[in-house]
Order: C-alpha cells, then sequence, then structure tokens
C-alpha cells in the first residue's frame, strides 16, 4: 500500500469514526449501535442475544466484550459502553465513582447462576454444609475421612481469582476467607470438570452448564442443585447475573429491548441453552 | 521469470550484468550513492527498531513495576510466601512463585538436558547418515507444536495416568510440569547440540582415530569437550525455553502458590511467575496494587533471564576464548 492510499485509509477511518460519534449523539434513541462489555459469565448471553439482535436489525453494529465484571463497571463508569455485563452486583466503590461522573446504575437481573460443588463419582460423600467446604478450601480439612468418606487426601481445585466463578464461590461459600496455600488453581470450568472426573481426591466448583454425569454435584446445606433450586435461589451458592445500564432505559429504545429480551420466550431459550437458569418461569 | 525458458533468442542471459556502462553520468552517480546511504539508514532503522523494542519492554515494565516497589518496598515481594493478591488486606509474597519458577525448570533441565545430549551424541556421531536426515527434521518438527496442545496433554493424559500409575493425589504437580516442559526443551537441545556436534569436524575425529583411541573415547575426551561451547549454549536456550513458557505451566503444575514441603517432594502443585501473570492480569483492575505487583514480578522475572542471558554469554566468549588458546 503506498503512503497516500495509507493516508487517505487513515483519514478515511477518522472521518467514519467522527461521524460515528456524532450520529450516535445526535440520533438519541434511534442510535444504530450498542456497546456491551463485561463479565466473562455473562458474555456468552449477551452474544447470543446479540445474534437475534443482528437478524433483525441488520443495520446495527453491535460489540460484545468479554473481560470481566470489573471491566465492565469500569466501562459503563466512563460512559464507554450501554451495557455492562456483570456476574455480581455492583460494588459500593464502583457505585461511589458512577455517580461522581453522573451515571446512575441501573440493574437488570437477567438470569441466575449456580455454582456446582463437584466432587468424582466414586466419592461416597452426597452432601457437605458450606462450613465443611469452607474447612476445605481453608485447608482445616484435609482427608475425606474426617468428613466420613474413603481415606484418601483432598485434592482442592479452584477457579483463577480473576474469574466470576471464583469471585462468587469466595463470597457464598467462603464468607471472603483465605484459601489455603495448597489450593490449585485452573482457569476455565471445562478444565475444573476434566480435573474432577480423573481425580478420585478432588473437590471443585463449576457452572451450572457443566454438571453431569462424569460428575457429582454435591448437596449443600441439604438442599440439591438443580433448575428450580437455582431458580429460587434457595440453593445457598446462587448469584443472579445482571445487565447494568446508566439510568433505566428508554422505553422503545434498542438498550431497552436488549435489557427486557430476557422476558421473551426467545431469551429464555437462549439462557437455558447457555447453561443457566431464567429468572422468569411460564 | 523468463517468459519463454526453451525460446533460444535470449543467450546471453548469464552476461546480463555485464551491459551497465562503464561510466556514469553525475546523475546516475549521485542516484546510486544515495541509494547506497538510504539503504544503509534504512537497514539501520530496522536495526534499531528491534534494539528499541527490548529497551522499550525493559522501560515499560519498570515504569509499571515501580508504584509497587515505591509503596510495598521490595522486601515484601521476596519476604513472604503468602500470595493472597486479592484478599482484603492483599498480601504480595513472591517466594513461592519464584521458587515455582525454579522447580520446574530445574526439573525440566533434569530430564531434558541428558536425553537431549545424548540424543544428539547418537545423531551427530552413531547413527547412518541416512537416519540422521530423516530423524532430525521429526524432532525439529517438536519444537513446532503450540505449547497449548502440550498443555492439554499434560492435563488429560499425564495427570490422570500420574494419579493412576503413581498413586499420588494430584496428577498437576510439579513433576507433570517439568515432565513437559522437558519435552518442549528436548528438540531445541538436540538440534543445537548436534549442530555443534557436527560442527567439530572430521578432521578432529580422524586424528583422535589414528591415535589409537576407541569411538567412545573420541566421543567423550575429544568431540564433547571441542563442542562444549554449542553444548552450553543448547542446555541454555533450552532453559530459557523452559522459565519463560507459560500456557503449559499454567495447565500442568497446579497453580498452588506455596513451597512444597518437604522441599524435595515434587508431586505437590506448584506455582510460577508466567503463570501467575497469565492467570491474573485479567481482571486486575488498571493501577490497582495487585497490577502493579504483577508486573514487579514480570519484572523479576525479566531480571532473571537477563541475569542467566548475561551469564550464559560470559560463560560462551570464555569458552570460545579456552578453545582458542589451546590450538
Amino acid at each position: 500500500m503506498s503512503n497516500k492510499t495509507m493516508q487517505r485509509t487513515v483519514l478515511g477511518m477518522l472521518v467514519a469514526i467522527v461521524i460515528l460519534i456524532g450520529s450516535n449523539a445526535l440520533a438519541g434513541n434511534q442510535k444504530k449501535s450498542l456497546q456491551i462489555e463485561g463479565s466473562t459469565t455473562v458474555g456468552p448471553i449477551a452474544d447470543a442475544f446479540a445474534e437475534v439482535f443482528l437478524k433483525t436489525h441488520p443495520k446495527l453494529s453491535l460489540t460484545v466484550k468479554k473481560t470481566g465484571s470489573g471491566d465492565g463497571a469500569a466501562a459503563l463508569v466512563d460512559s464507554r459502553c450501554d451495557i455492562a455485563t456483570m456476574s455480581r452486583f455492583m460494588k459500593g466503590k464502583e457505585f461511589k465513582k458512577a455517580v461522581e461522573k453522573g451515571v446512575m446504575p441501573v440493574a437488570h437481573a437477567v438470569a441466575m447462576d449456580g455454582v456446582c460443588v463437584v466432587v468424582h463419582p466414586s466419592n461416597p460423600i452426597n452432601a457437605l454444609t458450606t462450613e465443611q467446604i469452607r474447612k476445605i478450601y481453608k485447608g482445616e480439612t484435609t482427608n475425606w475421612k474426617q468428613l466420613g468418606g474413603a481415606d484418601k487426601p483432598i485434592v482442592v481445585i479452584s477457579r483463577d481469582t480473576s474469574s466470576g466463578t471464583y469471585e462468587t464461590f469466595h463470597k457464598l461459600a467462603m464468607k471472603k476467607k483465605k484459601m489455603a496455600k495448597s489450593v490449585e488453581y485452573v482457569n476455565s470450568n471445562p478444565q475444573a470438570h476434566a480435573r474432577v472426573k480423573t481425580t478420585d481426591g478432588a473437590i471443585a466448583y463449576v457452572g451450572l452448564g457443566f454438571l453431569d454425569d462424569a460428575v457429582k454435584g454435591l448437596t449443600v446445606d441439604g438442599v440439591k442443585p438443580g433448575r428450580d433450586t437455582i431458580a429460587s435461589g434457595k440453593y445457598p451458592l446462587s448469584r443472579p447475573l445482571y445487565f447494568f445500564t446508566n439510568g433505566y432505559p428508554k422505553l422503545g429504545s434498542l438498550t431497552h429491548a436488549f435489557c427486557t429480551f430476557y422476558l421473551t420466550e426467545k431469551g429464555q431459550e437462549i439462557i437455558e441453552a447457555k447453561g443457566f437458569v431464567p429468572v422468569t418461569n411460564y | 521469470m523468463t517468459k519463454n525458458p526453451d525460446k533460444k533468442s535470449e543467450p546471453q542471459v548469464a552476461a546480463v550484468g555485464f551491459n551497465r556502462p562503464l561510466l556514469l553520468s553525475p546523475a546516475q552517480d549521485l542516484q546510486g550513492y544515495l541509494a547506497a546511504v538510504l539503504g544503509k539508514m534504512f537497514l539501520l532503522g530496522i536495526t534499531c527498531v528491534s534494539l528499541m523494542v527490548v529497551v522499550l519492554i525493559f522501560v515499560f515494565i519498570s515504569k509499571e513495576a515501580w508504584p509497587f516497589f515505591a509503596t510495598h518496598g521490595i522486601g515484601k515481594l521476596l519476604g513472604s510466601t503468602s500470595w493472597y493478591p486479592t484478599a482484603e488486606p492483599a498480601e504480595f509474597g513472591g517466594v513461592s512463585l519464584l521458587a515455582g519458577s525454579l522447580y520446574v525448570t530445574a526439573g525440566a533441565l533434569l530430564i531434558a538436558v541428558p536425553i537431549g545430549l545424548l540424543a544428539a551424541l547418537f545423531l551427530s556421531d552413531i547413527v547412518s547418515f541416512r537416519i540422521r536426515q530423516f530423524v532430525k527434521p521429526i524432532i525439529e518438527l517438536l519444537a513446532a507444536i503450540p505449547s497449548v496442545a502440550y498443555g492439554f496433554f499434560a492435563v488429560l493424559i499425564m495427570a490422570p495416568w500420574m494419579q493412576e500409575k503413581l498413586h499420588l493425589p494430584t496428577g498437576t504437580n510439579a513433576l507433570n510440569a517439568s515432565i513437559i516442559l522437558a519435552i518442549m526443551a528436548i528438540p531445541t537441545i538436540i538440534s543445537i547440540a548436534e549442530d555443534a556436534l557436527s560442527a567439530a569436524g572430521r578432521n578432529l575425529r580422524e586424528g583422535s582415530y589414528a591415535l589409537g583411541a576407541t569411538r567412545a573415547e573420541t566421543l567423550v575426551k575429544v568431540v564433547v569437550p571441542a563442542a562444549h561451547s554449542g553444548i552450553i549454549a543448547a542446555i541454555i536456550l533450552g532453559m530459557m525455553r523452559a522459565i519463560g513458557e507459560t500456557m503449559v505451566v499454567w495447565m500442568a503444575s497446579g497453580n498452588a502458590a506455596r513451597i512444597p514441603a518437604p522441599w524435595w517432594n515434587i508431586t505437590q502443585s506448584i506455582r510460577t511467575m508466567t503463570a501467575t501473570i497469565a492467570g491474573e492480569m485479567g481482571e486486575t483492575a488498571k493501577g490497582s496494587d495487585h497490577y502493579h505487583c504483577l508486573f514487579a514480578v514480570g519484572f523479576l522475572l525479566l531480571v532473571f533471564t537477563f541475569a542467566l542471558n548475561l551469564a550464559s554469554e560470559h560463560f560462551l566468549s570464555r569458552a570460545r576464548r579456552l578453545r582458542g588458546g589451546s590450538k
């Protein structure tokens, strides 16, 4: 590419960007772009919603970034996105920052997610309390024998500390207590699943979508993990997943349609297909 | 290139280069001079870019690591083994990470160096030329396999195998990571060491045989000492590969941030510096303590590899001087 064409391309791109930004500002609720950013957990839902929206609105420019709930909150605070997807509620600090910048975060709980504690199918243990789970992850309980199981050291597996699943587990099961140094970390749900499947003495936690016959989901505090118990919030390790917007989106706007899409039949099908539990129950 | 190569109408193809005028006009002269100068500057610029990239990486990492060192001091990173960067209050004890990197690197070298060197000797001096031509490219192909593929192998095949056959509670541990890293380092070591051994030359070997030495004596006492600078380079390059590798250790080592107890128990999970940076950089808020601390760990890693590199350079140049002196 010659220098001149290059310059022209760059100039063209700049003009396009300026026009885009300008048109966004002018067009108001008719705007043809939707920026979504945030959680890696909620990302697949937003992705699937986006696919449907792109079919019905072919001219729409829609991007879904999946970097983490914290990034989503930061992007909403800086007005870099229209919808922040988050697998946790916004923290007080983030709210404060948002309000200081004139952004009023509004939460839309679009689905429920359950963190299921899983063990190897050969493990005789079927149920634990959150207290017992916490003791295992704190390194106070180190052998299945102490819980009435076989004489086998417990191999404790956690998701990496930057994942939303870790954050939920850390808050709901660990009560924000430190995990033991001997805890192993894996960086995805499939990897946690694979490790438990192949390790006799392992314990780990995964999303409900990863609960199958190859691993055994434990009953926690007397509640079995399942669609109904997670949707109702009875299962102690369940959490809502959120879309956050700046104020309640204008009725009839694209953002509003996107944030309420989870209420439609199609939206619920998508949520279920992605391994989450719809909050609505028609 | 030629449009019709079978036509005999261009017989003086080889003489094309001689068709240039011997006397240049001043304009042509200037043109040639400018082309030479600009060409030189262009190449200099390109060389400088790669140099600048290295310098910029150093500057960037130091800049991002500095806030951590300024507020917490290097003692915090090197004085504790408690790595809880997201806890409140956060603890940034990096000793266990440093130890983890050392464990897997040392483990990988213990396995890869003997195998790699023996294989290189076999390929260069014992096996027939035809088989060597066939085997060496295959070994070099091993180096082209992406590390994530090795990682899957470690998690899905090595780890269950270790649990079943060695009766270990966990299959993702320092030993697993060391073995996979060794497999990854072996092609590098074999390839470079074999080149060095082959370069030692036929005359040297024939001289040794002429003095009545056996093949074993020739290999151990003549060929290996003659090629030792190349062999050291091979080992160091293999070591670099092992210490800088991220994906495999992130998947195979278990990532438990602790020093094995007792210290020789390499069947326990460990966590390396590279895996920590890769695993935790994703969600740290930019500018937070955790963010700067990860850069501090990266800085430590950089200093570490830089020192290794310097040591290897020093060692190599000394080896070269020794060899030059003995001639």
